[in-house]
């Protein structure tokens, strides 16, 4: 009984802010002059309605998945990592900087360098304003923040002044070479998902969720990223070296968040540019409170904003009143349901739970 | 140095100095408005949000009726909105403070592009706006006799003289709100909720009364920031169009330690900044060559980094902030 509580509440808690984001997105529609009922539809078969849509779906999830662990991990130590975007723009760099130096290599290997490259890139760009949390207390929500924006200053200087492919004007390197394109698993299991790029890193992505979930449960490091998060005074009394967790756990984040740039880069862009990510940073935070910081949930909230971002991408097409810009509008509702009322939904889906269970409600939430 | 060397350098500083007045007002505001809600103990990381939000809605009004006031009204009313739905999650529901005000970031991020391009047409831009409809600088009495005067009359029209209506509310608050704070009961009161709420209840005042106060006070003032970016500085909206400037005024009110003078100063230092790296584009250096535009425009937000690590130490913020009343479980 306990149990189907459990499973309930996991299911119903998600499930409400999920309503109230649609009734948010439901209400913009409404206000641009459009009809929501026909809005939601073009979007659910925009993303699901056939091999491309949700080809595409699964790409973007890929993405939110690598954004959802960035924020999730060190919100298990109690620290908000917004700096998803600028770390994912810094792993973009180190993947491109291995492409451009042994770019010539096999192409395994050196989908297998660039990899670890970006994510190295990604933890070394959230190094400073963690090592500053962690010994200056400095705001890790505000430094992270900045960084996104010095990143983004950094991108565009390293565009104009370095990378940038000779004898052209757009702001990109010049195209990899075709053998390090990524297949799609379309392709690799011989059907057709019409152009989708979905392609093999989005295994890496579910690898990356079931590491987070041995790193946090399985091992002693996560037991102190947890016991961090719950009560930094009771963890230092308990000999857990905090400022090391903080360090460990942002820096974490931060490599999750530069593999977004290799689903991007060697899956679909083939070039880095100065948008690499498109949002996806924020999206993460998003995915991360809806997915209660459970990789499984994190799986299917980063599934769910795929769909969302596919789905208005469609919606863009065949309402030009409607920009793809509401879906960051259903990531910030789905931010604030989930992440900032989240007490009155544990505390209504709860009781009502309760009486309708009796169920001893201690264990359960 | 020459006589004509000597008065274009006073010049230039004049010139610098009034961009800084002028560049300061939305951080002031701003960081004003994260003042009066952090001393009642509520955190506000959705100053931007706020900021944007209201810029959007102060210029879409001014460019559809034409009148400045209303626009400024619409904004307002618009970062009264979002302080409320803060209010709600930080006050009454006691969520997450750092999270609340994060989503309202995003919310405002992805509905002001929506409802501007669905309503205007363009991407993501109002139209611009014509004279009557934005705050345009005001010319001080005796501007023109005292122009004359050699340097108290450029002191007097570049950088006392010739802002707009937003800029003057903004340097105007500094002082009030040091009143407020420090000689009125209600700052009194403000000061305590975020001190020690249990003191403030058990004294038989309401916590989340002065607290939504305070939200009330944030909103407006946030309102008229965001007035000052798209109806008084820029003659419209433009897409994200507050570039960080919530998060700069945040980290001006951790500079300022939650104080109305020293935030003043920290918020002209952040608009010093901005003001040189206008001018530093494009410009060379002797010895160094050309600095990368990039880097100039990335020096208010490394400054900011570089203010948070260095000088914060120190600082202690209101001892109640981010503490939901009463405790959860």
């Amino acid at each position: 009984m306990r149990r189907l509580y459990r499973i309930l509440a996991a299911v119903l808690i998600p499930a409400a802010s999920l309503g109230m984001a649609l009734a948010a997105v439901a209400g913009l529609v409404l206000l641009v002059g459009e009809a929501p009922g026909t809005a939601l539809l073009i979007l659910v078969r925009g993303a699901l309605g056939d091999p491309e849509g949700i080809g595409y779906t699964l790409f973007y999830a890929t993405d939110y998945v690598f954004a959802g662990l960035a924020v999730a991990l060190p919100f298990q130590a109690g620290l908000f990592n917004i700096g998803g975007e600028g770390q994912a723009a810094l792993g973009g760099l180190g993947a491109t900087l291995v492409v451009l130096a042994v770019g010539d290599l096999p192409a395994p290997l050196v989908f297998a360098a660039a990899a670890v490259v970006a994510a190295g890139f990604g933890a070394a760009w959230a190094f400073v304003p963690a090592l500053l949390q962690a010994r200056r207390g400095s705001h890790l929500v505000i430094t992270t923040i900045m960084f996104n924006f010095i990143a983004a200053a950094l991108m565009t200087w390293l565009l104009v002044e370095v990378l940038i492919a000779p004898g052209q004007s757009a702001l990109e390197t010049r195209t990899f070479r075709p053998a390090l394109w990524l297949p799609t698993l379309a392709d690799l299991v011989g059907g057709d998902a019409g152009g989708a790029p979905l392609n093999p890193v989005a295994l890496l992505a579910l690898l990356a969720a079931a590491f987070y979930w041995v790193l946090l449960r399985r091992t002693p490091l996560g037991y102190e990223i947890r016991a961090a998060g719950l009560n930094p005074l009771a963890a230092r009394a308990a000999g857990i070296r905090v400022p090391r967790i903080i360090l460990l756990s942002v820096c974490g984040g931060g490599a999750f968040a530069g593999l977004i740039a290799i689903n991007e880069l060697f899956g679909a862009q083939h070039r880095l540019t100065a948008d690499l990510t498109a949002g996806a940073g924020f999206a993460g935070i998003a995915v991360a409170l809806l997915g209660r910081g459970h990789p499984l949930g994190i799986v299917l909230a980063a599934v769910l904003f795929g769909a969302l971002n596919q789905g208005g991408a469609a919606l863009s097409f065949d309402m030009p009143n409607v920009t793809r810009d509401v879906v960051i509008v259903a990531e910030g509702v789905v931010v604030f349901v989930c992440g900032a009322l989240d007490g009155v939904a544990r505390g209504h889906i709860g009781q009502s739970l309760r009486t309708l269970w009796t169920a001893p409600a201690r264990q359960a939430v | 140095m020459d006589g004509a060397g000597a008065a274009s350098g006073l010049s230039l500083l004049l010139s610098l100095a009034g961009s800084t007045v002028r560049l300061a007002a939305p951080l002031v505001l701003a960081a004003l408005a994260g003042l009066y809600a952090e001393r009642s103990g509520v955190v506000d990381i959705g100053l931007e949000g706020k900021m944007l939000a209201a810029a959007f809605a102060g210029a879409a009004v001014a460019s559809l009726t034409g009148s400045a006031a209303l626009g400024l009204g619409a904004a307002v009313a618009a970062a009264l909105l979002l302080a409320l739905l803060h209010g709600i999650a930080a006050i009454v529901a006691g969520g997450d403070q750092i999270v609340s005000g994060m989503a309202l970031n995003l919310i405002a991020a992805g509905a002001t592009p929506s409802l501007a391009a669905a309503w205007f047409g363009q991407r993501g831009t109002t139209p611009p706006l014509p004279s009557g409809a934005r705050f345009g600088p005001i010319v001080l009495p005796f501007a023109q006799t005292l122009s004359e005067v050699p340097v108290v009359g450029r002191v007097y029209t570049t950088i006392l003289g010739g802002h707009s209506l937003p800029v003057y509310l903004a340097w105007l608050a500094v002082p009030l709100t040091a009143f407020v704070l420090a000689r009125t009961r209600f700052g009194l009161r403000l000061r305590a909720v975020g001190e020690s709420p249990e003191a403030v209840d058990a004294a038989g005042l309401s916590v989340a009364r002065l607290r939504f106060l305070a939200l009330a006070v944030n909103g407006a003032l946030c309102g008229v920031a965001g007035v000052c970016l798209s109806m008084a500085q820029g003659n419209g909206f433009l897409r994200d169009m507050s570039a960080g400037r919530g998060y700069l005024a945040l980290a001006a009110l951790i500079f300022g330690k939650w104080r109305p003078w020293p935030v003043l100063c920290a918020c002209l230092l952040f608009a010093a900044a901005d003001a040189v790296q206008a001018r530093l584009q494009g410009a060379t250096l002797p010895g160094i060559g050309a600095v990368p535009v990039q880097l100039i425009q990335a020096l208010p937000y490394l400054l900011t980094v570089a203010i948070l690590a260095g000088f914060v130490g120190a600082a202690r913020p209101p001892r109640a902030l981010g503490k939901p009343y009463p405790p959860i479980r």
